[in-house]
């Protein structure tokens, strides 16, 4: 072996050599936002893998984010992919109109109800190797480190991704303090928007933290919320402004 | 108005305490009794409500709303239970230009409603008779349905006779069901539960069963055979399924009854009735056979295996389900059919049986799928000291043709198909936890969803802004802080937390559906949209428009989260 000139260009030949290993067969998603993809390691959401993502405090406001920041993504692969987006639940309480504007009318979902945690990622890990969906949800209160392997494994085998939607279960304890074998990890808190010269609410903004990836560095960003196709937006004029919540960058994932 | 002609004493009534329209003062003042006694003299539905005789306690009733006036549909109800007899009843279908009686019911034939009367004159006769529009299509489809169940139950060959019959061959039959006379007393009796009347007649020829059935005039008419020219003899020729110009003809030659035709020669009987005619009654005496054309019953395909020693493991179960499935789908396949539902019975070795259903979204003859299905509820079953055979039918099917396949052969994988997961999901989750949510036409919030079956795809929702998350019920604020009658709050509490709302939008304010309840006929909800100053956007609204009392009591409550 050559002598190694610096610590980063070992890093970059191996990380060459281990990319071989697991061939890519589906593209990844990209964000269409320069300021993400350039910082996920596959340049997008690894399209045949798991995903966690979860709010960033117990509150119901920033679950509804955590769960819009998925309904865009998805959005955004039924439409590309011309198919439906399999939503696992064991308690219904999403309003289908508010996810019909976040991109996923109801002819692109199909809801099931699984009756506790375990039924969800059973109805989850179907649906994965099916492989006919274009993404597989599932909201679950905790699913420990074999179940995200099995999904991630089901994941790979239907070329399918995954978004596991963590909810919170105990005040103070954060979903992702669980182990999991998920690609990415995402924590979504709601931000306040600007503010309009004239009375009202403004686009919505949300603080977007990757927590953990797989080949990559963690990351915060502000970010305003996806449109009605999926989409998500930088804030204009505050392009490389860091996240002002400093109190969850601070835990370890 | 009273004038007082009396100078003398004061110039007003009642010494000027007189106020315009007084109760007293009015023309006739009647008391609370007479009005009282003059209502209840009225007709009972011009009799006045409550609210009419000022009795103020009484809620107004809503002028729109599709009740009854109270008392008139009191009334009804009462005449009701108390005209226990039903007016006869009549069916009608129309003839050319008028409408002719096709049926009466007994209280109309014991009244001289025959069929074939005009409906008119019968209305004449009787104006408060029960007219109906006679069916034919569902009478044959009832009459069919009795043709199937005979074929499954009684004998192998039935047929359907004219739009009124049912012949049922019994040759061979009637020992298993204690001879023909109890066979016919409970073919009677099923009749009778089912509500319809019937009568029987036991025959050599279905040309003597046909006519004693009609105009033998007994409920249950046995006959021996051989014996059929003494029995038809009285009847009408009409009993013989004569054409309508036949008849006419023998009405023309004096002939009455089938015993009038008896003794004549057949060479001039041909040529006046017809040879048809002749072939009729020699069938009914039995000269000449005559051939049934039996109901063939819709067959399930049905596929078993008898195993040669009892099994108990799941893989041999499996093997065993793939092997009957295997023939399933090859019966399928010729006949056209896909299955929607197959039903497994296995029987085990100490007599009993075990029942395994699957169901699938779309017709399918996919062995793969199906017996992925199977393995699903595998494990439910219990075979005990072993199974010894198994009975795969499939109940429920529908048409299905062959399959393109020209994406797959170009070397396109295109979409595969969503059915096999609904399948396979619905196996594993029951049959109600996959759904999609459609689209229901109503403004409040909580009706406009409802759960469609799994591979809809229902309408949308028009593009007002709605929450991702709807809580199940709206949960009160307390401390709102709102200027009225359209600002959003300043500030609430909710769920213990206080909230400082910097922004909001509104109000879209949503009406109560007043054909619902009664509660909702002036109720408004104001709905807003707000953010606080932490960034969380929530949905609330107020009941009450703010300014009229009626519309709500202005309390406040969160109704949904947007992210």
């Amino acid at each position: 072996m050559p002598a190694a000139t610096s610590h980063s260009e070992i890093v970059t030949r191996l990380r060459e050599s281990i990319a071989d290993v697991r061939p890519r067969q589906v593209a990844a998603l990209p964000f269409a936002l320069p300021e993400i993809d350039r910082r996920l390691a596959d340049h997008g959401l690894d399209g045949a893998a798991l995903h966690d993502i979860a709010p960033a405090a117990p509150s119901l406001s920033d679950d509804a984010a955590a769960t819009l920041f998925i309904a865009g993504i998805t959005a955004r692969l039924a439409a590309a992919a011309d198919t439906r987006v399999l939503w696992v639940v064991s308690r219904f309480d999403l309003y289908a109109p508010g996810l019909e504007q976040a991109g996923l009318p109801p002819g692109r979902i199909l809801f099931a109800e699984g009756r506790e945690d375990k039924d969800v990622l059973a109805l989850m890990e179907d649906g994965l190797r099916h492989g006919a969906l274009a993404a597989v949800v599932g909201e679950v209160r905790r699913a420990d480190m074999t179940a995200s392997r099995r999904l991630q494994l089901a994941a790979d085998a239907g070329s399918t991704p995954a978004f596991l939607s963590r909810r919170w279960r105990r005040q103070g304890v954060c979903p992702l303090s669980e182990l999991s074998a998920a690609t990415t990890r995402w924590r979504i808190a709601c931000a306040p928007s600007e503010r309009l010269p004239a009375p009202g609410v403004g686009r919505a903004r949300w603080t977007v933290e990757l927590v953990r990836q797989r080949g990559g560095n963690p990351f915060s960003l502000l970010v305003e919320a996806s449109d009605d196709t999926g989409r998500l937006a930088l804030p204009a004029g505050a392009q490389h402004r860091a996240a002002p919540a400093a109190g969850a960058t601070a835990r370890a994932a | 108005m009273p004038v007082d002609d009396d100078p003398g004493a004061c110039s007003v009534p009642r010494g000027g305490n007189w106020r315009p329209g007084a109760r007293w003062a009015r023309e006739g003042a009647r008391d609370r009794l007479g009005v009282a006694a003059e209502a209840t003299a009225l007709p009972l539905h011009q009799q006045p409500t409550m609210r009419e005789l000022r009795r103020r306690s009484e809620a107004a009733e809503h002028p729109f709303k599709g009740r009854q006036h109270a008392p008139l549909a009191a009334t009804v109800a009462r005449a009701e239970r108390a005209e226990a007899p039903a007016p006869p009843l009549i069916l009608a279908h129309q003839i050319g230009n008028q409408q002719l009686i096709a049926a009466a019911c007994p209280a109309a034939l014991a009244l001289g409603l025959v069929p074939g009367m005009a409906v008119t004159q019968a209305r004449a006769l009787l104006p408060g008779l029960d007219i109906r529009a006679s069916d034919p299509a569902a009478d044959a489809v009832v009459l069919d349905q009795l043709a199937s169940h005979a074929v499954r139950h009684w004998t192998p060959t039935a047929a359907i006779s004219g739009a009124d019959g049912l012949w049922l061959d019994l040759t061979g039959v009637t020992h298993l069901f204690g001879g023909e006379e109890r066979f016919s007393a409970r073919l009677l009796g099923f009749c009778r539960r089912l509500g319809l009347t019937a009568r029987v007649a036991v025959a050599g020829t279905l040309g003597a069963a046909h006519a004693l059935a009609r105009f033998g005039g007994q409920p249950i008419e046995r006959i021996e055979v051989g014996r059929e020219a003494q029995a038809l003899a009285g009847l009408p020729l009409a009993a013989l399924r004569l054409t309508p110009e036949a008849l006419a003809a023998a009405t023309r030659f004096g002939l009455e009854r089938v015993g009038d035709l008896l003794p004549l020669p057949r060479g001039p009987l041909a040529r006046r009735l017809g040879l048809a005619s002749v072939r009729r009654l020699d069938e009914a005496l039995g000269r000449v056979a005559e051939p049934i054309v039996p109901v063939v019953a819709h067959e399930v395909p049905v596929a078993t295996l008898r195993l040669l020693e009892p099994i108990g493991t799941a893989e041999a179960i499996e093997q065993v389900i793939r092997d009957l499935l295997a023939d399933m789908v090859e019966q399928l396949r010729t006949r056209g059919l896909g299955a929607r539902t197959l039903v497994l019975a296995l029987d085990r070795v100490d007599g009993s049986e075990q029942r395994l259903a699957i169901g699938t979204v779309r017709a399918t003859r996919d062995a793969a799928h199906l017996a992925r299905l199977f393995h699903l509820r595998i494990e439910r079953v219990d075979p005990g000291l072993g199974i010894e055979a198994m009975r795969l039918a499939a109940p429920r099917t529908e048409p299905l043709g062959a399959t393109p396949l020209g994406g797959t052969l170009a070397g396109d994988v295109g979409l595969a198909d969503l059915s096999t997961l609904v399948d396979q999901l619905a196996g594993r989750a029951g049959p109600t936890a996959l759904f999609t949510v459609g689209a229901v036409e109503s403004d409040v919030p909580e009706r406009a969803t409802i759960r469609v079956e799994p591979m809809a795809s229902p309408q949308g929702w028009p593009a007002w802004k709605r929450p991702v998350r709807l809580l199940r019920r709206p949960e009160p604020l307390s401390g709102v802080v709102a200027l009225l009658p359209d600002h959003p709050p300043r500030r609430f509490t909710w769920r213990g937390h206080a909230h400082a709302v910097v922004a909001g939008d509104g109000p879209e304010r949503i009406h109560g559906e007043w054909w619902r309840r009664d509660g909702e006929v002036w109720a408004v909800r104001d709905y807003f949209r707000v953010e606080d100053e932490a960034g969380a956007r929530f949905w609330l609204f107020r009941r009450g428009d703010g300014v009229d009392g009626a519309t709500g009591d202005l309390s406040w409550y969160m109704h949904g989260l947007f992210g």
